[in-house]
């Protein structure tokens, strides 16, 4: 689609949508977001430059193939549930740890965060799948 | 120990190819050390379980159910195991030599290790689960063997068939273990051999019995299950001489040797074990006197010694019993030796029809000479153990003094009168006479394909000449491990002058006669030859065909092809069953205190149901499009006015992606166009709204019945405590619930390979629908 209005809204929409993609995924365990909303988000930038500029552009831009994503979001989510084993507690039991952080105080973190990394990898490799597809028909 | 033998086999299994790999010609040598060792294990055990200890190994799988893999070691058990390892060992040489070159040696390899070691596994098992997994791992081997060339068609019809056969009789045997473990009150084989009386006036002592009789006649290929196992000769030649002489069709054998105790003995197991091996007797012997192909003259001979043995256990005397074990033992080292003597000369001359055999021994004399031995001991001459064996059956047969004992004794005779002419057949006849013209000219056999004949059949030399110093003990500890006692087992080549020798003599005479009479005779039973289009295989084929019709069948109702039909059977099938149960077992009702809904929901309410309408009657894409999406908006404001910003959150995402991608593909569809009739209209209105209808009243429904107490207050506050978040809904998809949303995402990616590969899917012109 050759349209300078798409191209210059995408240009400034895309960083924009990526960075609060991001921002719900992490913020997600406390506050409304998640990596299901976080992924979709994601999946509409890349939509959106797939749509304005060209599925190869999108596809160059991501770096990754959607099918990776898919899979490695999936190992990722079920990787996760495995920490728990070596402490001899049973699949998918939540493992936390605290970081001090310098300034900002501890930090969180946690096997459910990254399984909802994980959550995030495989909807937006999905969508990005689909919408890509389509595009290029 | 006795697991690491059984999981050791599968484990060479896997490193087989790559062995081979390396070792190349070496290697069947170098993979048969290990079933050779295993041998040498098991002779161990000779000692100690003739004196009447047993082994036994236990590791709790499952101990709520009562599941144990468990192994268990006794008479019984240590034949088998000797002559599985022991021949394993021969046949594993064999089939390095047999198939040199052949570039898949090193599958075939471990096929073979993998059967060898499921078939340990089965007969060690004392945990009838343990037993069965093993059993339906004999059957997955089997058919990986059978089917090895699979680039034939019929070497893959063959193993499917044998699959099939032996695994629904798999599923019968399942069925009648477990109810076996419930009327006995354990799973281990160990302590149900001394619950027979409990068992046996146990009012499911019936089908327990069928079920397992199911399952032990389709694995050893009694009538009318017998068709499986003469089509499993599409194998390699290595491969049936361990299928049908030793092991995967003795497991049948096996088991019902192994559950003698405590469910034989009554009419029921008399009466049906003894005729189904009398007809399978009867009927494999005559089969194999017909054919002219020396594997399926073994091949059905084995399906008439397996009746044998059969009918022997269903007798289930002392005497039955030992000549049972007699006659298998014999059974399995002839037989072994006779396959691979027909595989070696189909090797050298390269056809294994007797009628263009003929005078092999001047150019192949040590392969016939351990093919002379063999056929020997099948004939049932002495000094050999197949005229033990003989003996011990006639003797077990003729015990039996009544008018059906007169008749088995005359069904016996029948039969090894014409085991002598097909011993004749496949062991003498391609060696003597005069030399024949064959498509390939013969040369001796190597050593690795001599070597398994001549070792099994000294050995049959050997216990038949020494039966009280070598075969007695081993025979006697293995009737004992059957009967729980320890019997008077004498075995000796000459009994003295008795009804028996004379019925031998009878034998020797009537098996001459025949294989002197055989064309003749067989000219005057082609009358019968129309019975055989009456076959079992035919029921067998049939029934296949029957079953992919209605596979077609229920296909066709089923999957249309059409979304909206797909639709209208999930939602009507939803409608239908949910509602009955809301209507049945809970009613609509409205909540107390009424309805009370402010203005500004019920606008919401009333715009969703305007845009519905919308896009119902919309005659453009777009414009239903756009209806839909302030459906999907409207219901996203709901969210965020109950206060779910979450969910309106997910949801608007969704509504923009669907945006998207409808837009994509408007752009690839045809013109707008009416397709249903107005009936089929109405109808999809009636469901719809019977749809709309079902999630008010289960709206209603959970809003005004509190049958259990509400979760969210569990949820709120364990959220922040054990799951280190304040976002209870993203808690719960991510920690408390971590487990259903891995379902989903796995779901979701399962779905998006789907629909990416149907979009690239490029279908011809010829297929396009």
């Amino acid at each position: 689609m050759n349209s300078l209005i798409m191209r210059t809204a995408a240009r400034i929409l895309e960083p924009l949508l990526l960075l609060f993609a991001i921002v719900v995924l992490l913020r997600g365990h406390n506050q409304p977001g998640g990596g299901f909303a976080g992924g979709l988000m994601a999946a509409a930038a890349f939509g959106l430059h797939a749509i304005t500029f060209s599925v190869d552009s999108a596809r160059r831009l991501l770096w990754l193939d959607p099918h990776r994503l898919i899979g490695a979001g999936l190992l990722l989510a079920a990787g996760s549930g495995l920490l728990s084993l070596f402490r001899g507690l049973p699949f998918m039991t939540g493992q936390w740890t605290r970081l001090p952080l310098l300034g900002v105080g501890p930090l969180e973190l946690g096997s459910a965060q990254l399984f909802d990394v994980g959550v995030f990898c495989v909807v937006m490799g999905v969508t990005s799948l689909i919408i890509w597809s389509l595009a290029e028909e | 120990m006795l697991a690491a033998a059984v999981f050791a086999g599968f484990a060479l299994a896997i490193v087989a190819p790559w062995i081979h790999r390396v070792a190349r010609n070496a290697s069947g040598w170098i993979l048969a050390i290990f079933p050779l060792a295993l041998t040498f294990y098991f002779a161990g055990f000779i000692g100690p379980v003739v004196s009447g200890r047993v082994f036994s190994f236990a590791y709790p799988w499952t101990p709520s159910l009562g599941i144990s893999l468990s192994f268990y070691l006794d008479g019984l058990s240590l034949l088998f195991a000797l002559l599985i390892s022991g021949i394993g060992a021969l046949v594993l040489v064999y089939a390095g030599s047999y198939q040199k070159g052949h570039p898949h040696l090193g599958r075939l390899q471990a096929y073979l290790l993998m059967f060898a070691a499921s078939m340990l596994g089965l007969v060690l098992a004392d945990n009838v689960i343990t037993l069965f997994v093993f059993w339906e791992l004999t059957s997955v081997s089997s058919y990986l063997l059978i089917g090895f060339d699979h680039e034939r068609e019929s070497a893959r019809r063959s193993a499917l068939q044998a699959l099939l056969v032996t695994a629904l009789g798999g599923l019968a045997l399942l069925a009648g273990l477990l109810l076996l473990g419930q009327a006995g009150g354990s799973l281990e084989l160990s302590e149900l051999l001394h619950q027979r009386a409990v068992i046996q006036a146990h009012p499911l002592y019936g089908p327990i019995l069928l079920l397992i009789l199911a399952g032990a006649f389709t694995k050893s290929a009694q009538v009318p299950f017998h068709f499986w196992l003469p089509a499993a000769m599409e194998a390699p030649t290595a491969v049936s001489a361990y299928l049908h002489s030793a092991t995967m069709v003795k497991a049948g054998v096996y088991l019902l040797a192994r559950l003698l105790p405590v469910l034989g003995g009554t009419e029921a197991w008399i009466y049906t074990v003894t005729i189904f091996g009398t007809a399978t007797m009867l009927v494999g012997a005559f089969l194999a006197f017909r054919q002219t192909d020396l594997k399926l003259i073994l091949a059905y001979s084995t399906v008439s010694a397996l009746g044998t043995l059969v009918l022997l256990l269903g007798l289930g005397t002392a005497l039955a019993v030992q000549a049972a074990i007699v006659y298998l033992l014999a059974h399995a080292l002839y037989k072994a030796a006779l396959f691979l003597v027909a595989g070696a000369v189909d090797h050298e001359t390269g056809t294994r029809d007797v009628r263009h055999l003929g005078g092999l021994r001047h150019c192949m004399p040590v392969t016939a000479a351990a093919a002379a031995l063999a056929a020997v001991s099948m004939a049932g001459l002495p000094p050999l153990l197949g005229f033990i064996g003989k003996e011990t059956f006639f003797e077990a047969v003729l015990e039996t003094r009544s008018a059906a004992g007169m008749a088995l004794t005359v069904a016996a005779v029948l039969s090894a009168m014409l085991y002598f002419a097909i011993a004749i057949t496949t062991g003498l006849r391609p060696f003597v006479g005069t030399k024949t013209e064959t498509p390939r000219k013969p040369h001796e056999a190597p050593l690795g394909l001599w070597l398994g004949p001549w070792v099994l059949a000294g050995l049959a030399l050997f216990l038949g000449l020494a039966p009280a110093l070598t075969a007695e003990p081993l025979v006697s500890s293995t009737v004992a491990g059957i009967l729980g006692e320890p019997p008077e087992v004498s075995l000796a080549l000459f009994h003295g002058w008795s009804p028996v020798l004379l019925l031998s003599g009878v034998t020797i005479a009537g098996g001459l006669g025949l294989y002197a009479g055989r064309n003749a005779l067989l000219r005057k039973f082609s009358v019968f030859s129309p019975l055989s289009r009456w076959g079992a295989s035919r029921w067998y084929e049939g029934s296949l065909q029957g079953l992919n019709a209605l596979a077609r069948l229920q296909t066709r109702v089923l999957q249309s092809g059409y979304l909206r039909f797909y639709l209208l059977t999930v939602i009507a099938t939803t409608v239908g069953l949910t509602g009955y149960t809301l209507l049945s077992r809970v009613g609509i009702s409205i909540p107390e205190g009424g309805l009370s809904i402010p203005l500004y929901q019920l606008s919401l309410v009333l715009l969703i149901l305007l845009a519905t309408i919308a896009a119902v009657r919309s005659r453009s894409r777009l414009g239903a499009v756009a209806s839909l999406g302030v459906v999907g908006y409207s219901i996203a404001l709901i969210f965020v006015l109950f206060g779910a910003p979450d969910l309106a959150m997910a949801q608007f995402l969704v509504e923009s992606l669907t945006v998207i991608l409808l837009v994509l593909i408007l752009y690839h569809l045809p013109r707008f166009a009416v397709f249903s009739r107005p009936r089929d209209r109405v109808r999809d209105a009636i469901v719809s709204l019977l749809a709309g209808g079902l999630m008010t009243g289960l709206v209603l429904a959970a809003a005004s019945t509190h049958a259990f107490p509400s979760i969210s207050s569990f949820y709120g506050d364990h959220s922040a405590t054990a799951a280190h978040g304040r976002n209870i809904v993203n808690v719960i998809l991510v920690d408390f619930r971590a487990l259903d949303t891995l379902g989903e995402i796995t779901v979701l990616a399962v779905a998006g390979i789907g629909v990416y590969s149907l979009l690239k899917l490029r279908l011809g012109k010829g297929d396009s629908r």
